[in-house]
């Protein structure tokens, strides 16, 4: 049984050069969502800020409006407060944009983003959120430090006010190259603040950090009940199966010589 | 006579249950020294019944119909999946126990086959559980390429339309076949009605009866072990059951047991904490649906194809076709069920043979595990060089095995079973991990 465990451990050590390639991306350096699913209050702000932001360009059309009761919402709150696009609270969160007009007006259909928290990552999303800046050149007249040329416009720049591009000067092959170098607020927004040159902007950061909360949940709403289930699985494997079905083989290998 | 035995004998006069039972189990007799490597056995069988299961409970809510609901841009497909996750009572946990189990299914397939490797379970008599075991991988390979369409994310679409594309790098007929694969001339709608029925009939029969093939002929010859001598040498004059042996019912139904509630540890823990393992068991990719109009800049396919793929993509163009890559990962393969011929040693197990071949296998494992890395990685100059190096490697092990078995020494191998020393176990594991200590660095390098 010794070797047994050791090459358990073994195995285990198998995963560990997979795990570090997750972690390898290319791009800009992300910052670190803070997700926390036991934060019921930061979800339903998350909640509100997805309805009342995005919900009228994106759909989250695997998500039903009374899902949110896992929020402690009641139906009637959700009715009143977060529902503008149907009034059946059993309804999935579509927009009234059909998928073919928003190609034609904004020239791609904004995605669904049901799952886009799965597929992107919280903290793509995070740093997406707070990255964009003002540049003339594109049709919208924004754009975006992680997705570069990006159709969709700062919906939430109200909040966060203006960031614009700081480009710093590099020689390539014996060329000045602009390259862009960091965002500097401008113009401050209603959650962020502005003191000669330090940005205070933990309010906006708190609420997209909300938002993405929320869109985590919503990408899996089974997730915390889910690991929930997994602790009395494993407590149950670990504590009681094994300890028996090892005695049990025990007991019956007691008397074959080895 | 008790009115059970009564009804036992009445149904063994019409159908043999107790003389099956004896045959196959409790007088069956397995060599008594089965370590660690044996539980993988009887684990695949595990995995095999959870798919079954879990497969059987997806399918009544899944649709395999790729129309866009209106107005959005997500298909009926791709919305079952996440209806299954959000809507059906235990959904999320049946379709993770089967996405897992895919994955899970190819680790203990490839433990499998790698005890074979050691222990030398190919060679004489035992040549047909192994080649019914090569054609149980191929049919499990098929299985999960033709089951990773079904969420019909991006992944799912663009992974199938190059592997279907594959087949059409065959002169003449190439083209036409592939098409004749889809149902169609891009991967769409009809491909994945019809990937559905192999899915979730076809392959799986097919799969089912090689398993009992696989275990017939097993038991037909009996179990090989880790010394790899043949117990029924020394027999109990009186009995005649194998000195070395023990019944498979109790003894080895309860030592499986250990390892299916350990396995289930592992299983369990990846099911209800980490289901995406990291994006290797389901790809972040395919949580966006599938769009024909969008080609992802890195197509990788799922973990387990990946050594295979990296032979693919090492193989250059040559006469202007891209066959050969085709051909090379085909072989490689294939290649595996030859192994009984192509072995020329006189020893069956890893403990009696020399040092050539123990170099070849710690080249092989890494050559196996280094493509494997590099399958999932984007191409560079760097990573195609190493590839064919790796590749070269792969099909080396198995074209240079007649001449190297030759010429290697061997020491005597015993009368009876053995349990392995202390001495042995250490240097298993210091050889395990040197092998992986170099694939980790080689990972960090490439």
């Amino acid at each position: 049984m010794k070797l047994n465990l050791r090459v358990w451990l073994v195995a285990a050590v198998l995963c560990l050069p997979l795990a570090a390639f997750a972690e390898e991306e290319g791009g800009p350096a992300l910052d670190k969502a803070p997700v926390n699913l036991q934060d019921v209050e930061s979800l339903q702000r998350g909640a509100q800020t997805f309805t009342n932001y995005c919900l009228s360009c994106h759909g989250a059309a695997l998500l039903r409006y009374n899902r949110l009761t896992d929020l402690g919402l009641t139906e009637d709150q959700i009715k009143k407060n977060l529902m503008f696009t149907t009034d059946k609270v059993g309804n999935p969160m579509r927009v009234a944009m059909q998928v073919n007009d928003a190609k034609v007006w904004l020239g791609a259909a904004p995605p669904d983003l049901s799952v886009e928290a799965r597929a992107r990552g919280a903290d793509w999303l995070y740093t997406y959120l707070r990255s964009f800046y003002r540049d003339d050149s594109r049709p919208t007249g924004w754009n975006n430090l992680v997705f570069d040329k990006v159709g969709m416009p700062h919906v939430l720049w109200e909040l966060q006010g203006i960031q614009e591009p700081v480009y710093k000067t590099e020689k390539v092959n014996g060329k000045d190259v602009q390259e862009l170098e960091k965002l500097k607020l401008v113009k401050t927004g209603l959650l962020t603040r502005l003191d000669g040159d330090n940005v205070d902007s933990a309010e906006y950061d708190k609420r997209v950090g909300d938002l993405v909360n929320f869109m985590v949940y919503m990408s899996e709403p089974a997730q915390v009940h889910r690991e929930q289930i997994g602790y009395a699985v494993l407590l149950f494997l670990i504590f009681i199966l094994f300890p028996l079905v090892y005695l049990l083989k025990l007991d019956y290998w007691k008397d074959v010589e080895h | 006579m008790s009115k059970a035995q009564q009804l036992m004998n009445w149904v063994d006069d019409r159908f043999p249950v107790t003389a099956t039972w004896k045959a196959q189990m409790s007088e069956y007799y397995a060599p008594k020294n089965f370590n660690f490597w044996y539980f993988f056995g009887s684990l695949a069988l595990l995995v095999l019944v959870i798919q079954i299961v879990t497969g059987i409970f997806l399918t009544m809510n899944y649709k395999p119909d790729g129309s866009l609901i209106p107005g959005t841009s997500i298909s009926v497909a791709f919305n079952s999946v996440e209806y299954i996750m959000r809507d059906v009572a235990g959904g999320w946990i049946i379709r993770y126990m089967h996405s897992t189990g895919a994955s899970m299914f190819f680790v203990v397939v490839y433990l499998h086959m790698f005890r074979g490797l050691i222990y030398g379970s190919f060679q004489r008599p035992r040549e047909l559980v192994w080649v019914f075991g090569s054609l149980v991988f191929l049919c499990l390979m098929a299985e999960a390429f033709l089951g990773y369409l079904l969420p019909w994310g991006q992944m799912s679409f663009w992974g199938a339309q190059v592997i279907v594309n594959l087949f059409s790098s065959i002169p003449l007929i190439g083209p036409d076949l592939s098409t004749f694969i889809r149902g169609d001339f891009v991967v769409s709608d009809v491909t994945l009605n019809r990937f559905f029925a192999l899915h979730v009939i076809a392959v799986p029969l097919v799969l089912l009866a090689l398993v009992v093939a696989h275990l017939i002929a097993l038991h037909e010859v009996g179990s090989n072990n880790p010394d790899g001598v043949d117990i029924k040498k020394h027999k109990d004059p009186k009995t005649g059951i194998p000195l070395d042996s023990v019944p498979m019912h109790p003894h080895y139904t309860v030592k499986d047991i250990v390892g299916v509630v350990v396995f289930l540890i592992v299983f369990s823990t990846i099911v209800f904490f980490k289901p995406n393992m990291f994006g290797y068991f389901l790809e972040d990719n395919n949580f966006i649906p599938a769009d024909p109009l969008k080609t992802p800049p890195h197509i990788a396919p799922v973990w387990y194809f990946t050594p295979f793929y990296a032979i693919l993509r090492a193989v250059p163009s040559f006469l202007g076709s891209q066959v050969w890559g085709v051909l090379a990962m085909g072989a490689a393969v294939v290649v595996i069920a030859l192994l009984p011929w192509l072995d020329r040693a006189p020893v069956k197990s890893i403990r009696y043979r020399g040092p050539v071949f123990k170099v070849a296998i710690v080249l092989f494992l890494i050559a196996f595990i280094g493509l494997g890395i590099l399958g999932t990685l984007p191409p560079t100059d760097i990573r195609t060089l190493v590839s064919r190096i790796l590749s070269f490697v792969y099909f080396g092990f198995f074209i240079g095995m007649p001449f190297y078995t030759k010429a290697d020494s061997y020491k005597p191998v015993p009368d009876r079973t053995t349990n392995a020393t202390t001495e042995q176990k250490v240097r298993f594991f210091i050889y395990v991990a040197i092998t992986l200590v170099l694939t980790a660095l080689f990972a960090k390098v490439i």
